[in-house]
Order: C-alpha cells, then structure tokens, then sequence
C-alpha cells in the first residue's frame, strides 16, 4: 500500500500529506494531539522540577540574584533538628496513616457491599466528607477538638466524668489528632474504589467456593483479597503520596501556631511552605522540595515493587 | 460611506482615549485586608481623589497571610505597587530587597518629620533616608470586662494597676467547673497573639532586665528578667491556673465571647471590640510592677513608596503619601479603626487625653518600646515555641529562656549576614 502510493508518479510533490498510508496518518493524528498535552506538561511540570533542583544549589531569596552555593543548602538540611522533626512526623503519617485508612476502608467496603438496605444512602454518607473543602473540614474538627465549654469532645468526655484533653495542643496528641480527621476526610473515596473491585470479582468464583465447601474466612483469604490487589496497590500507592503531601489539614488546624506546638504535628510540606513564604529562603526550600521529590519516588516505585504481579 | 463614517468615530474615540491617559494617572495602593482598614483607606482615597482629580487610586488587598508573598513576588516580577503599607518590622527585607524607594528629602523633610511624628517614626530610617511614613500607631493595653468584673464582685471602675492586682483579679474571675476544667479565663494567654510582646518588651523590663541590646541585634533576655518574666507568664496557666494558652482558639476570641475577664491587645482591637453588645469593657493601662516601673510595645504599620513608581506616578505617589499622613487622615483612621494619630498634635489632643478608651494608650506611647525584628514571624515563633516548651514539656523557664536566647540569636546573624 504504501509503495504503491509513493511510486505512484500522479501525485503531485506539494501534496506530501497524501502519500502517508492511513496507519501513518492515524499516528500522526495521535501524535499532533498528545504534543500539546505532553507540550503543556512538560512545561508546566518538568521545567519547574528541573529548576526546583537547579534552585536547591543557590542561595536564591526572590529579592536578590540566585548565587550558586554548591551543597551549601543540603550539609544545613542534614543538620537542621526541625528537618528531622518534619521527616519523622511525615513518616509517621505516612506508615500510621496509610494501613489503618485501608482497614478501615476495606472493612467498611466489604460490609457496606452486602448490605442492601439503604447501600446508596451509607455508601453518600461516607462519600460526602471527600466532596467536602479540606479545609472547611478542618476548621470544623478544630472547634471539635476544642476545650471545654467549646469543644464537642471535650464536652462528651467532661460529661462522663473523664478529664479533658487538650489534643491539638499537646505535642503528644496533636498528630494522631490530625491524622484521624485525615483518615476520615478520605475514606469515602477508599471505599468507593474497594466496592468498584469487589463488584468486580465474578461471583462464579464465590459460588464454586461455597459448593466446594469453602468458609467465609477461606473465600476472604483465598479469592477476595488476592482478586483485589490492583484495587490494593492502587489505594496504598495514591494514599501514601497523600500522606506524604499532607498539608491543608495540618495547616488549617493549626493556623495560629502552624504546625502544632513546638511542630509536633508539622509535616515535611508545611516546612517547605514556611521557608519558602515565610522566611523566602527559596534555595533551601527548593532543597527540601528535592528531598520530598526523592522520598516520594523511592517509595511509590518501592511499593509497585512489592505489590508487583508475578 | 457608512464604513468611513464609523472608522472616523473610532478614530477620534481612540484620540479620547489617549487624550484622557495623558491627563489622569491612575496609582496602585496595596494593604491587606482587614475590614475597618480598608473602609478608611476608601474613605481616605474618596477624599484624595476629590481634591486631585486627575488622580485616581486603585486600592488592592491581600490576606495578610499572603500579604508580604504578594509583595515580593510583585517585585520579583517588576509589577509592585506605586504606595504600599508595610509593618516596621519588614523594613530591613523590603529596603535590602529594593521594593522600596528612599522618600524624598525635599517632599518630606526629615526635621519635620522628626518634630511632628511620634519618636517611634525613626525605625523608618535606614542610613540617611527614611523609607515610609505611619498614619496610625499601635500600642498595648489591658482590656477587661466589666460584666465579669461585677459578678466577681471586683469593682468595675478599678481595674488592676500592678501585676500583683493583675493576678488577683484573675484570680477572682477565672471559673472551673466540677471536674477542675477552665471554662471561663481570668487573663487570656495567646503567645501567638500580643503576648509575646508582653513579656519581651514589658515583663523581661519589669523583672530587671531587658530583650536587647540598644542596636537590638544582641538578644539580652537570657542574662537577666527574661526566666522570671516567662515564669510569671506560665505560672497563670500552671499555678494560679486563670488562663489556658488555646482557649477558645484565640485569646481576642475568648474575650469577645465573654469567656475571659481579662486580655492583652493592641488599637487595632478596638474596632472589632466595638462591635460586642453582651456586656461592657473597659481599658486601663498594662500593669506596673511592685516598683511602679511601666512599659509597654508600640509598632506603626507605615506606607511607602514602591520602587517601580516613576515620574508623574511618582509625584501622585508622593501627594497620595503625604495625604494619608496628613493630621485630617489619622482623625478619619482613628475614628475608623481606632488607631492612634502617629502625629503627636492630631494624638495628643483633650479630646483624645479625656477618652477613657484611648487615654491609656497614648500615655503609653511615653514609655513604649518598639523591638526591630528581623523575622516578626520567626521572632514571634520562637517566643511560642519558648512558652510551650514550659507548658507542655515541662521544661524549666531557665532552660527554655536560654534555648530561645539562641535560636533568636541564630535568627538576628543570619538576617544580619
């Protein structure tokens, strides 16, 4: 096809377009539509990166030329105690945060999918708080962690004769005090996704199983889980970057002292975000970000190792 | 015929046009945004623009989380504002950053500057020149409610004038309930709010000591006043236990809701205090100590001139300045915002001295102190993390004073290099 049309002598040389086959013409056609894609992409995503590493080696401050100073930014991130507080807090969300969102999701999802009774109406209920703003969230767990008189909680517990707790203003409770309103903000969209995947599990496998005699716990063991693990490695790669980019709630609750008392609940992009616009110190944020940008990667691509199909 | 007749239209439409950017200019105000601020700073363009109307001012606000971002980004991208306002405090990173120009000697002459404006005006100066001009100053007082007051049976007309009374009134005003827990405060404690200027420039002085060196680039509260003052400062919560830092979120809150018979704020409170209709306050000056020695912070926000601003944006610019730092501008500021005149004819007025809700500040503007912070943010998040550190770490005032001497030591050098 494509020989003929070229050793065809009829056609004319304007007309180049004409003697690429249709196959040819179909991949152009693909290809001049994801340019501009891959073009707005590139230029809105991977220049920046790339200037964020070139960033991290200068002393830039927005207001002054950017000088280059070497590893200067990262020998100071090495021996910064508050980067290490931030890296230690971060990854307490991260490896806290991520297997308990996904129980709870999961075992949420794998009840609320034999349920018949009103499954719409539970199913919104728990979807409705990830439609809602992050930090409208936030601002109301605030008030719920109150003391007394204000606070919800604090009420309950007062009520029964329990002493107060001052949650976001501890440094012991502040976090997992964060970290629950994280966990709840997003369950909604786990559970949607783990009853899209075990809708997806022919139920010709359940009905064998249960002919073979098979128990609820062997069937959840045997066929459930395994059936379930792109659903799985999907949820726990998406949630970790979560955690590992969590910001809005951890800043919108502790907005008068960003962070939490003494940063006991600060995460690494909330560091990032104060060096960066509140101190304009861009070079070390930049170093910071790069950091972040590592521990990001190094952990998704771990996680796609492990969670691999063999 | 039709085509041609339009085109002359359009033509001369377009001479118009031009004809009217020659004659009027149109110079860019930025502040941010908090509600009484901008309702004067209309009123105050609204004036402006009846008496110059070939100047027209374009007011621009921006949250102040965001405010100094906006700044500097602006700058960065070569777009600043003709007039900005500006906290002291960010003088030293807004001049070294070039966003703003040095006023004009011959426009604002330094000697009357110096004659009519408040002392506290020179930490506008870099060098030889000054960089802005405050219409309003803000200084400290205790505000306290009458309502709890009288149902404390504390007499509502004599608030506390010592810190001995202070912490007795406290006493007396502060409720728990059954279990022990606060459920209405003596005195609020907001680290992150004024407080921190309370015992840096108040407590520390009161106690015997002082923050700074006079240059304010040696921090001297470590040596001496600083433990004790901070030691005070804590013992309300964890002693006398009158005050919880985070109650009800923020002291100022607390106070509005009539959950705290006393709080530490500035000027800039009293417009939003205003508004309370569920009981009665009152302001009296910040304690004294055992000895009578008084002190208090007073801080300007200023405005100045953006870099970019060039010839005729540059005269209005300068006519817009001298405007909002004109005697009539800080009556229209201080009937509307409530902050006190930065001239010292417009402040110190009868009127003024005899007004039982401002004479407290502006006799404070006599002994005030007004500390040149290098980082306010960072400054400040150092004082929170100190006071925490007691609070919930339990660690000992001297340790956390020491620790903080430090870290804001580090903070001073590195702005300083």
């Amino acid at each position: 096809m494509a020989q003929g049309a070229i050793t065809d002598g009829t056609a004319s040389k304007g007309r180049v377009w004409d003697r690429f086959s249709i196959r040819t013409k179909r991949v152009i056609w693909a290809w001049a539509f994801l340019a501009l894609p891959i073009i707005f992409y590139g230029w809105i995503r991977f220049y920046p990166t790339f200037q964020a590493f070139w960033i991290s080696f200068t002393d830039w401050d927005i207001l002054k030329p950017a000088q280059f100073v070497g590893l200067e930014n990262y020998d100071k991130l090495v021996h910064d105690p508050q980067f290490w507080k931030v890296f230690r807090n971060t990854f307490t969300y991260l490896i806290v945060g991520t297997p308990i969102s996904l129980v709870i999701a999961f075992l949420v999802a794998y009840y609320l999918d034999r349920v018949r009774f009103m499954h719409g109406f539970i199913r919104a209920l728990y979807f409705l708080p990830f439609l809602t703003t992050a930090a409208a969230l936030a601002w109301v767990w605030r008030w719920i962690y109150q003391p007394v008189p204000v606070g919800l909680i604090n009420g309950l517990l007062s009520q029964f004769g329990i002493p107060q707790q001052p949650f976001l203003k501890s440094t012991t409770q502040g976090l997992p005090a964060i970290m629950v309103t994280a966990i709840w903000a997003g369950l909604g969209f786990q559970v949607i996704i783990f009853l899209a995947g075990l809708r997806a599990i022919p139920s010709t496998y359940y009905e064998a199983a249960r002919i073979d005699g098979l128990g609820e716990g062997a069937i959840l063991r045997k066929i459930t889980l395994p059936l379930l693990k792109p659903t799985t490695v999907f949820l726990v790669v998406f949630s970790s970057i979560g955690f590992l980019r969590i910001f809005d709630s951890v800043y919108n609750m502790t907005s008068n002292d960003p962070g939490g008392p003494l940063g006991s609940t600060k995460p690494i992009v909330l560091m990032i975000y104060q060096t960066a616009f509140s101190s304009f110190d861009m070079g070390y944020a930049a170093a910071q970000t790069v950091v972040l940008f590592t521990i990001l990667l190094i952990v998704s691509l771990l996680q796609l190792f492990v969670l691999r199909n063999r | 015929m039709r085509n041609r007749f339009m085109l002359a239209g359009l033509a001369a439409g377009i001479s118009l046009l031009t004809l009217g950017a020659a004659q009027a200019v149109e110079i860019e105000y930025w502040q941010y945004a908090y509600e009484t601020r901008v309702t004067a700073m209309d009123q105050l363009i609204a004036n402006f623009e009846k008496a110059n109307p070939d100047i027209t001012v374009k007011q621009t606000t921006f949250p102040y989380d965001d405010y100094q971002t906006r700044v500097i980004a602006a700058k960065a991208a070569g777009q600043g504002p003709d007039v900005l306002q500006l906290f002291y405090g960010w003088l030293d990173k807004f001049q070294s950053g070039g966003v703003l120009q040095p006023l004009s000697p011959t426009v604002f002459p330094h000697d009357a500057i110096e004659a009519d404006f408040f002392p506290i005006v020179t930490a506008m100066k870099r060098g030889d020149d000054y960089y802005g001009l405050p219409t309003a100053v803000r200084s400290l007082a205790l505000f306290y409610n009458k309502k709890l007051f009288t149902e404390a049976g504390l007499d509502p007309s004599k608030p506390p004038q010592t810190l001995d009374e202070l912490v007795a009134a406290a006493v007396a005003t502060a409720k728990h309930d059954d279990a022990g827990n606060l459920i209405s405060e003596g005195i609020t404690m907001d680290m992150a709010g004024q407080d921190h200027q309370w015992w840096r420039e108040v407590l520390t002085r009161q106690f015997g000591g002082v923050p700074y060196s006079d240059d304010y680039r040696t921090v001297k509260y470590g040596e001496k006043g600083g433990v004790e003052a901070l030691k005070f400062y804590t013992d309300l919560q964890t002693e006398q236990k009158v005050g919880q830092t985070g109650f009800m979120d923020e002291g100022q809150a607390a106070f509005r809701g009539g959950m705290a018979a006393m709080t530490i704020d500035g000027t800039f409170r009293l417009g939003s205090f205003k508004t309370i209709d569920q009981f009665e306050w009152g302001v009296t000056e910040l304690p004294a100590n055992a000895d009578g020695t008084r002190s208090n912070y007073a801080s300007y926000f200023a405005n100045g001139i953006g870099a970019s601003a060039q010839g005729e944006e540059l005269a209005a610019a300068e006519k817009f300045l001298a405007y909002v730092s004109s005697p009539e501008a800080m009556q229209i500021w201080l009937n509307v915002v409530g902050e006190l005149p930065a001239r010292k004819s417009a402040a110190l007025t009868d009127a003024n001295l005899a007004d039982p809700i401002l004479s407290p500040f502006l006799k404070a503007l006599d002994y005030a102190h007004t500390t040149q912070f290098v980082d306010e943010a960072g400054q400040r998040q150092v004082a929170i993390d100190m006071a925490n550190r007691v609070l919930l770490e339990g660690q000992s005032p001297a340790d956390s004073v020491a620790e903080a001497a430090t870290a804001e030591q580090a903070i001073i050098d590195a702005a300083a290099k």
